[in-house]
């Protein structure tokens, strides 16, 4: 492996648990450039007048309507935002891309294909592609010409992706590889004119594979039945001695896997930052709704629960939103640096892998917000929610899709703290230093005091310092407890994942709103917000702590341990409900989540 | 220099986006601007638009965008060039100037510029004034073709054949140019603006002008006094028989 160039120690990936990041150094929504807001207002008319009316007739698959559709987002420039300009793209980063992924995530089905298009699909082809290959096949994608697909998942292999069984074989004249076997749940796939599928040349080595729809060989199954996003065609990929020509092999025999799985990082990052848009849909119909029903002769938004709802999700909405952005930014910061990691032909961005963990926690936070939000958005709808009048019930539907694809929430879980180890394995990241340090601290002096302080943001701070100390205090226990087989307690690794997680999703907002105020803007109601949200992680975290410790230890020790973990977690509690009131006050007054944030 | 080249001059207002909530501040002072989207004013968006088709139909022609205000107004000029007008022109004022007073600045601008006509909004949205197209034809002697619905340049580009919108139908005019020309809805649908047009727009050429450079030191003549939110209108009540709808109509609202 090349010797790495030292980043950045905000870039760097996980790195946040190691260390403190100054507000300067996040890229939040405020920083948005005006260019980059108006594409976002340009993928928001484009669905108020083109794709959400039609919602209906996408829902039926109406022949032709979302290819019809795709080309027209293509043809103003929707589809290619990060694709360089020599391949008919706009050369542009995540931080620009984000927000036009989240007016096309909003409601129905088609964010979804667009992403397995633009996403995953295109995404291979787009930084492993000979250039030869994207001279025929990335400027078609990008443009919206044509459509693609990523196919990785079979019947019998989901999660364990790589026990996939189809092959591919080089022919005997040495022109085509044979691809055999059948690809499930391949989004996009009545349509697709390109799929990027992976096979196991010989029987083991997985391998990527560009195959157009038309190479013999190649067909489709029957759409699926599914629960939501029906508008999003899911089929079966059959593949019969389909004969890819090869020059069609994407990146190099064996290189499919690392390939796929860095991939699904992009991809992860994408489903997550696309689907608070939808998030904030929810919230927006959520709260107008609240304000024009009226039960006991008052507007629904007077009540004290139905505040707390609308309160609860725009306070997630902005933790993850931060997080989104800020992650954006370092994403593009290491894509710039051209950096690569591997011997992959072309070789592999670092920016592809570096913050795999960080994708990891939008994708699993944000596609569980979405879930929580149409919940609630539904809940405050009543009876009305639950007929087809009002959109809530297919928002229902289709936000539970996001928990699944792109690694299910559990393996995401698993993922988080498993990619630390494996970094601190490879000498990428030091863990293991930073562990044994923090422990000999802790059992030596107490934690961190934020010594009478009363800015409430520092005192965040000074927490979230403190949860830190504590995730790597209990990976430490743990680890030392269970060793290699800790890899069993997958209790233990996914309550350390969901620490993580809302350690970066609260510093996220924590250091979005300082930065703002610093900056001078209106910041109370991003304080309300993100308090709200670090009230609640305080909770959770706490719950997560005494369940891991004491799966971990027993006796004397196991009360040692709890007492470190309740000094570090130590928080005087905010008036929560009066901080949500005045939140869902002001999101009622001016009507939408953006409004809600938007400052001077 | 190209010959015979035609420019449309095409003033854009920065207003607040027509999806936002409106809130008076509580002391009716003015508008309360905090967190509120801006856009371009939807009937300059109109006239942009039946600029862009005339330039894309002649060829040969120059789009001007322009715009009065301060520094923040960049955002729509941008929005213009990225919709293809070719370059902008922001004059600079941290005033809010009243219809008068921006008619008097466009007619400078119009003077500096020398455009074919003037294709505007008949009226923008925010404070519904319909007036500045009206005022700069007249404090410049020209002819006026207003709520525009249909325009077509006749006569070897010298004329606009305009249909305008009237309560009795459509009325069919013609004007000589130079003329100003305002647009109704449904002259045209605006283009999208694309994601292409946004990275072209960064680098045609945008120019800030201050007032002075005009020539010009204007104020306005008029002044808001006060703002109030419209008043809620009171829920209505269902009436079970005409009986019944009588007695309300004699005694609550006495209007029989
Ligand atoms: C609508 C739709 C569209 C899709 N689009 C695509 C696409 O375009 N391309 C593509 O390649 N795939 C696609 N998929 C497939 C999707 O990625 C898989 O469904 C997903 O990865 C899960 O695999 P599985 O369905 O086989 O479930 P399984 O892997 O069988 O998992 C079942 C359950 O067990 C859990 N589980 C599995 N392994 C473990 C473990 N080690 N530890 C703990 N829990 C575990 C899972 O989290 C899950 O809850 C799509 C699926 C759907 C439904």
């Amino acid at each position: 492996m090349p010797q790495l160039k030292q980043l950045p120690a905000h870039l760097i990936g996980g790195n946040f648990l190691l260390t403190e990041t100054s507000p300067d150094l996040v890229f939040t929504p405020e920083d948005l450039s005006s260019e980059q807001r108006l594409m976002a207002e340009t993928a928001e008319k484009f669905m108020d007048k083109e794709v959400l009316p039609n919602c209906e007739a996408l829902e039926h698959q109406e022949e032709g309507l979302a290819k019809k559709l795709f080309r027209q987002a293509g043809e103003l420039g929707l589809l290619g935002m990060e694709v360089p300009t020599e391949y008919e793209g706009l050369g542009l980063g995540k931080t620009s891309s984000l927000g036009v992924e989240g007016q096309m995530t909003r409601l129905g089905g088609f964010g979804v294909t667009v992403g397995a298009s633009c996403g995953i699909g295109m995404q291979p082809l787009q930084y492993f592609g000979t250039e030869a290959q994207k001279k025929k096949y990335l400027a078609k994608q990008a443009t919206g010409q044509w459509m693609g697909a990523y196919a990785l998942s079979e019947a019998d292999s989901g999660s364990d992706a790589l026990s996939l069984r189809t092959k591919a074989t080089l022919s005997p004249d040495g022109r085509h590889y044979l691809l055999n076997g059948t690809k499930m749940w391949i989004s996009n796939a009545g349509w697709a004119d390109i799929f990027t599928v992976f096979a196991k040349v010989d029987g083991q080595h997985v391998t990527a594979f560009l195959v157009e729809r038309t190479f013999p060989g190649v067909s489709v199954g029957k759409e699926e039945h599914k629960l939501g996003i029906k508008s999003s065609s899911t089929r079966r990929l059959i593949l019969e001695d389909a004969q890819v020509p090869v020059e069609n092999l994407l990146g190099g025999i064996g290189k499919g896997a690392y390939i796929a799985f860095n991939i699904l990082n992009v991809g992860r990052f994408k489903l997550g930052s696309g689907v608070t848009g939808a998030s904030k849909e929810l919230l927006k119909v959520a709260a107008r709704y609240a304000m024009e029903r009226k039960q006991f002769g008052r507007p629904l938004a007077s009540f004290g629960l139905i505040q707390h709802k609308l309160g609860e999700i725009a306070a997630r909405i902005f933790a993850c939103d931060s997080a989104s952005h800020r992650t954006a930014r370092m994403f593009d910061a290491v894509m710039e640096t051209g950096e690569t990691i591997d011997s992959t032909t072309p070789p592999f961005p670092r920016g592809l892998d570096e913050f795999a963990l960080e994708c990891s926690i939008l994708k699993v936070a944000c596609s569980e917000l979405v879930n929580f939000a149409a919940d609630e958005a539904l809940q405050i709808h009543g009876g009305y929610g639950y007929t087809e009048e009002f959109p809530l019930a297919r928002a229902y539907r289709d936000a539970r899709i996001n928990r699944i694809f792109e690694g299910t929430n559990e393996i995401n879980r698993l993922f988080i703290p498993g990619s630390l180890l494996r970094r601190a394995q490879k000498g990428r990241f030091p863990l293991v230093a930073a562990i044994t340090k923090i422990t000999k601290e802790l059992l030596d002096m107490p934690p961190l005091d934020s010594g009478g302080e009363d800015d409430e943001l520092a005192l965040a701070q000074a927490f979230l310092a403190n949860a830190k100390r504590l995730a790597l205090f209990g990976a430490g226990v743990a680890f030392q407890k269970f060793g290699d087989k800790l890899i069993e307690e997958q209790e233990i690794l996914g309550g350390v994942s969901d620490i993580i997680s809302d350690i970066y999703l609260a510093e996220s907002a924590v250091l979005r709103t300082l930065k703002a105020r610093k900056a001078g803007r209106n910041w109370s109601v991003m304080a309300d917000l993100t308090l709200t949200f670090v009230n609640s992680a305080v909770g959770r975290m706490e719950q997560q702590a005494r369940e891991c410790l004491t799966a971990t230890s027993q006796g004397d020790e196991l009360r040692a341990h709890l007492g470190i973990a309740r000094r570090l977690l130590r928080w005087s509690p905010l008036n929560a409900v009066a901080m949500r009131r005045r939140i869902a006050k002001r999101l009622c007054e001016v009507g939408s989540y953006p409004a809600l944030v938007a400052t001077q | 220099m190209r010959r015979e080249e035609l420019k449309i001059l095409v003033p854009l207002k920065r207003v607040p986006d027509p999806d936002t909530r409106i809130r008076v501040k509580p002391d009716g002072s003015a508008v309360d601007l905090d967190g509120v989207k801006f856009a371009v004013n939807p009937f300059d968006s109109i006239a942009l638009e039946e600029a862009l088709r005339i330039k894309e139909k002649l060829g040969e022609t120059e789009v001007v965008v322009v715009t009065i205000g301060g520094q923040e107004c960049v955002e729509q000029l941008r929005v213009g060039l990225a919709m293809g007008a070719d370059r902008a022109l922001l004059i600079r004022s941290t005033d809010g100037l009243d219809a008068l007073a921006i008619a008097k600045v466009l007619v400078a601008v119009y003077r500096r510029e020398q455009p074919a006509f003037v294709l505007m909004g008949k009226q923008a949205i925010d404070d519904d004034s319909n007036q500045v197209g009206q005022m700069l034809a007249a404090l410049l002697g020209i002819g006026q073709a207003t709520f525009v619905s249909k325009c077509e340049l006749i006569e070897n580009n010298s004329k606009v054949r305009c249909g305008r919108e009237t309560d009795g139908g459509i009325e069919t005019v013609t004007v000589k140019l130079p003329a100003i020309i305002t647009s109704d809805l449904r002259l045209n649908e605006p283009r999208y603006v694309s994601l292409p047009g946004i990275m072209k727009a960064k680098k045609k050429p945008l120019e800030e002008v201050g007032m002075a450079d005009l020539g010009l030191t204007i104020t306005s003549r008029t002044q808001v006094l006060k703002l109030e939110p419209p008043v809620r209108r009171k829920a209505g009540v269902r009436v079970k028989t005409v009986d019944e709808l009588l007695a309300k109509l004699k005694n609550d609202v006495k209007v029989l």
